[in-house]
């Protein structure tokens, strides 16, 4: 036994790197080469598609964010209009303007100066704009105006050298004059749904997507954050705490359009005059939002050390106190972070909002809670489904709002979470 | 009158009551000067605000249900009413418009008939209106008076007041019972109505999938209900195609992110890829149809396949999978995390390199957690709907060919509740089957994920 002792008393370098040992060497430093590449691979393959996408929205979505208009003098000191006196009434302004032949004067001025082919291809709607900028400004009635209105769908499409062959011409001569041009569009933040992509605007459901995420953090704040303040200070440990925790981590869980489901066959059954409403979108996805801050809020509260609530406790403070003074402030910037997270995801939501009926065609903006109403995503689902090369960048301008609206939500949730969490 | 008028109303009396009744404790505290109140005067303040509050918004909300009908009614009741339309839809056209018109929703009304009613629908609304605001007013005085009269130097407020904030935690905490409760008995309610019409057992294993939602409801073709073709789209699309993206790709991502990557890249990285799960699914349904999906088709005839289909559930699964991607890193991320530190070092010290340590030791150890985790992301993606109905297709297909059209359960679930059909329609109502399955399937993947990462937590602390 002692003849073979375990370790060589001199080892031969010789002996363990052995040429055959040398290659196998090699081949493992390869292979660590290899899987580590894989992984550098793995996040760089990831962060390409993320880049790719975002840059196939922009570059779609830019076009969107612009709409092609031509240039229209027209004469009114020459036309026999006059605005209605005194009334406040948008709707009777502009039918009376209507009446008075508008649509035919603009017609035929747009037809003298740039031909009746021009004319034709004025969107349908166009005298609306002129009516409302009349209404703006009455003293317009007696000058000469310049205005750039838009044109239709085919012709915008013509211009950029997408289809409609036989309006190409036509593009390509008013171009050429420099009164046909692909201008920014700022009306498109202020406009609602239209069915002429050159008309429709995202105003209406922004602020649709507003009045629900109003209602939805109006319910889901203060129910998640006492919800998690029970359950992590006062709970006691039995079944129907263990129940309520179950559930919670159930719902956080369970697909998004379950919770559409929910709202369907509970809230519209029992309001079925507010279908579409973005109070019943707003309850919908608070439901889905609540268990998001109840789970943030709990480990926000959890992080509190125990210091600070016995020193609170050993001055005479109830336990109430010891929380609400004590705890809460504390956990404040961890659950509002838990918040705007969830609050980001339910924006970006839209199936369940399918489900309660958010998808009709709603041409003007909500003016309450209880409103016919769109939102966002939504509003780009249902754009998205449309042919029109119009609705395509408008899709993607949408779009970019969506996206710009979730980074603001998620900078505001990193800034709080670096300013304000503390490490004990 | 606007249930917000009522809430307001109820908050400006709170903070009424709450100003007189810290006043009223002060008071007591000036009577005896030296000997303190039971409660802080503050508390006092709080205990009548409570009651006059409280009473108020319970009132506003049931107030807000039945004044509706209490001023239709006495519209109805008024002699106007008496010519109107025997028809009840055209009764309620009418109404709803002489409403409108009141209200100043709409500046005129359209049928002549209703302008009779304009008048006594003012009258009415303004009748409640003020019994609204009179009733609210007595209650909110009542519920004052009954807590200002408690009010005393040795009364405990804080006592009372502190066992209604618990109150109102232990509600909040129920409000998730409540929600599971309710989506749970709506979806098996709907569903055993559906049940009644279509067999289970032809639902479950029929293979063809075309309900018709303009049939007669009397006369159902049952086989026309087999969803057999729609949960295997779903696991296709969901459980294999997505995760043959999502599962390298993560579990190599967390593995660089933990193992090798430097902590100030890191601290770039892991943000970054968390974008990927923060993008709307609506955006990632809009560029897996506008992108992916022509792409793949164009490569698909480039290669020779002919008819390939534009929409394929290849695009939608694809995409999904990349959704995912954050979602199986995270959770790869923390279970290699909780493998304890020793196992890694006595690995590295017999003298393997980091990724025999990483392949060998690391991620064999950390196996149940990755599986956990790949377990809850293939809930999350049988239960994903925008990206599927925006690049899936809708035709039910059995068949293992990514390039084909497939269908998925939200797909029918969007289709057969955003249509026209009826309530009551066995179209209609198979969306809440279908959506009690899938509900029922990814609670089960929660549980055991759950259950499996608990066990694994605890194998190692």
């Amino acid at each position: 036994m002692s003849e073979t002792s375990i370790l060589p008393s001199e080892p031969t370098p010789e002996l363990t790197r052995t040429p055959a040992f040398e290659a196998r060497l090699k081949r493992r430093y390869a292979a660590e080469r290899r899987f580590r590449l894989a992984g550098l691979g793995a996040i760089l393959f990831s962060l390409a598609v993320l880049l790719f996408l975002l840059v196939t929205m922009t570059m779609n979505g830019i076009g969107g964010f612009q709409r092609v208009t031509l240039d229209v003098p027209i004469r009114f000191s020459q036309a026999d209009l006059s605005l209605p006196p005194a009334t406040n009434n948008l709707g009777v302004a502009i039918r009376s303007l209507e009446d008075q032949g508008l649509p035919e004067v603009i017609h035929a001025e747009a037809a003298r100066v740039l031909g009746e082919d021009a004319a034709d291809e004025l969107s349908p709607d166009a005298w609306r704009i002129v009516a409302e900028e009349i209404i703006d400004d009455p003293s317009m009635l007696g000058r000469d105006v310049e205005l750039a209105l838009p044109t239709s769908a085919n012709l915008s499409a013509a211009l950029s050298g997408d289809g409609h062959a036989e309006l190409q011409p036509l593009a390509r001569r008013l171009s050429e004059q420099g009164v046909l041009a692909d201008r920014f569009d700022p009306g498109f933040l202020t406009r609602s749904d239209a069915t002429d992509s050159q008309l429709a605007g995202i105003w209406g459901a922004l602020k649709g997507s507003i009045l629900t995420m109003l209602v939805t953090l109006l319910l889901a704040f203060p129910i998640g954050v006492l919800a998690a303040l029970y359950l992590e200070e006062y709970a006691p440990r039995n079944r129907w705490t263990d129940l309520i925790e179950v559930s919670i981590n159930n719902l956080a869980a369970v697909p998004s359009i379950i919770f559409g489901l929910l709202g369907l066959a509970v809230f519209l059954a029992l309001f079925p005059s507010l279908r579409s409403a973005p109070l019943i979108g707003g309850m919908t996805l608070a439901l889905m939002t609540m268990p998001v801050i109840v789970i943030s809020g709990r480990n926000a509260v959890k992080a509190v050390p125990p210091s600070i609530r016995a020193g609170a406790m050993a001055l005479g403070a109830s336990p109430i106190q010891v929380v609400f003074h004590h705890v809460l402030p504390l956990a404040l910037p961890g659950i509002l972070t838990g918040t705007i997270i969830g609050m980001a995801r339910a924006l970006g939501e839209t199936a369940p909002l399918l489900m309660i009926g958010m998808r009709a065609f709603v041409a003007t903006p909500p003016d309450g809670l209880t409103d016919p109403a769109t939102v966002l995503p939504v509003q780009i689902f249902l754009w998205s489904d449309e042919i029109d090369r119009g609705f395509v960048e408008r899709t993607s301008a949408a779009i970019i709002v969506l996206l710009l609206f979730l980074l603001v939500m998620n900078g505001i949730a990193i800034y709080l979470r670096n300013r304000f969490e503390k490490t004990w | 009158m606007s249930p917000a008028f009522l809430l307001l109303l109820a908050l400006g009396l709170g903070v009424a009551a709450w100003v007189v009744a810290r006043a009223r404790a002060w008071s007591f505290k000036r009577a005896r000067p030296g000997e303190r109140l039971a409660a802080l005067p503050a508390y006092h303040g709080w205990y009548a605000a409570l009651w006059v509050a409280l009473p108020v918004v319970v009132f506003a909300i049931a107030w807000s249900a039945i004044a509706p009908q209490l001023i239709a009614g006495s519209v109805l009741a008024s002699p106007a009413a008496a010519d109107l339309p025997v028809m009840e839809l055209q009764r309620q056209t009418m109404l709803a418009e002489a409403r409108a018109v009141a209200t100043g929703a709409a500046p005129a009304v359209f049928n002549p008939d209703a302008q009779a009613l304009v008048q006594p629908f003012r009258e009415a609304i303004s009748r409640f209106n003020i019994i609204g605001i009179v009733a609210a007013l007595l209650i909110a005085f009542a519920g004052g008076a009954w807590a200002f009269l408690r009010l005393q130097h040795g009364f405990t407020a804080r006592t009372k007041v502190e066992r209604a904030v618990m109150g109102a935690l232990l509600l909040a905490s129920l409000v998730a019972i409540l929600t599971t409760l309710g989506i749970f008995v709506s979806l098996v309610f709907e569903t055993v109505r559906f049940f009644g019409m279509v067999s289970p057992v032809e639902f479950l294993f029929g293979t063809s999938w075309g309900p018709d939602p303009m049939s007669a409801t009397d006369n159902i073709d049952a086989s026309r209900y087999g969803a057999l073709p729609l949960f295997w789209g779903t696991i296709y699309i969901g459980a294999i195609i997505a995760m043959v993206v999502a599962i390298p790709l993560g579990l190599m991502s967390a593995v660089y992110l933990t193992q090798y990557a430097d902590p100030r890249w890191r601290r770039w990285l892991k943000p970054m890829l968390e974008i990927l799960a923060g993008v709307p699914t609506v955006v990632y349904g809009y560029f897996a149809a506008l992108t992916v999906a022509p792409a793949i088709r164009d490569a698909a005839i480039a290669i020779g396949i002919e008819n390939a289909s534009s929409e394929s559930a290849l695009a939608a699964g694809l995409v999904m999978g990349v959704m995912i991607i954050p979602f199986v890193s995270s959770m790869a991320d923390d279970s290699i995390a909780a493998v304890p530190r020793a196992m890694r070092d006595g690995s590295l010290a017999m003298g393997a390199t980091h990724s025999e340590t990483i392949r060998r030791v690391l991620l064999p150890a950390a196996l149940p957690g990755i599986v956990a985790g790949v377990m809850l992301a293939i809930s999350r993606a049988i239960g994903e709907t925008m990206i599927v109905v925006m690049a899936a297709g809708a035709a039910a297909n059995l068949s293992a060919n990514p390039l084909e059209a497939m269908t998925t359960v939200t797909f029918q679930i969007v289709a057969m509740l955003t249509g026209e059909g009826s309530f009551d329609h066995p179209a209609t109502l198979s969306a809440f089957a279908l959506g009690f399955v899938l509900f029922l399937v990814t609670l089960a993947l929660n549980f055991i994920a759950l259950r499996v990462v608990k066990r694994f937590r605890e194998a190692y602390e």
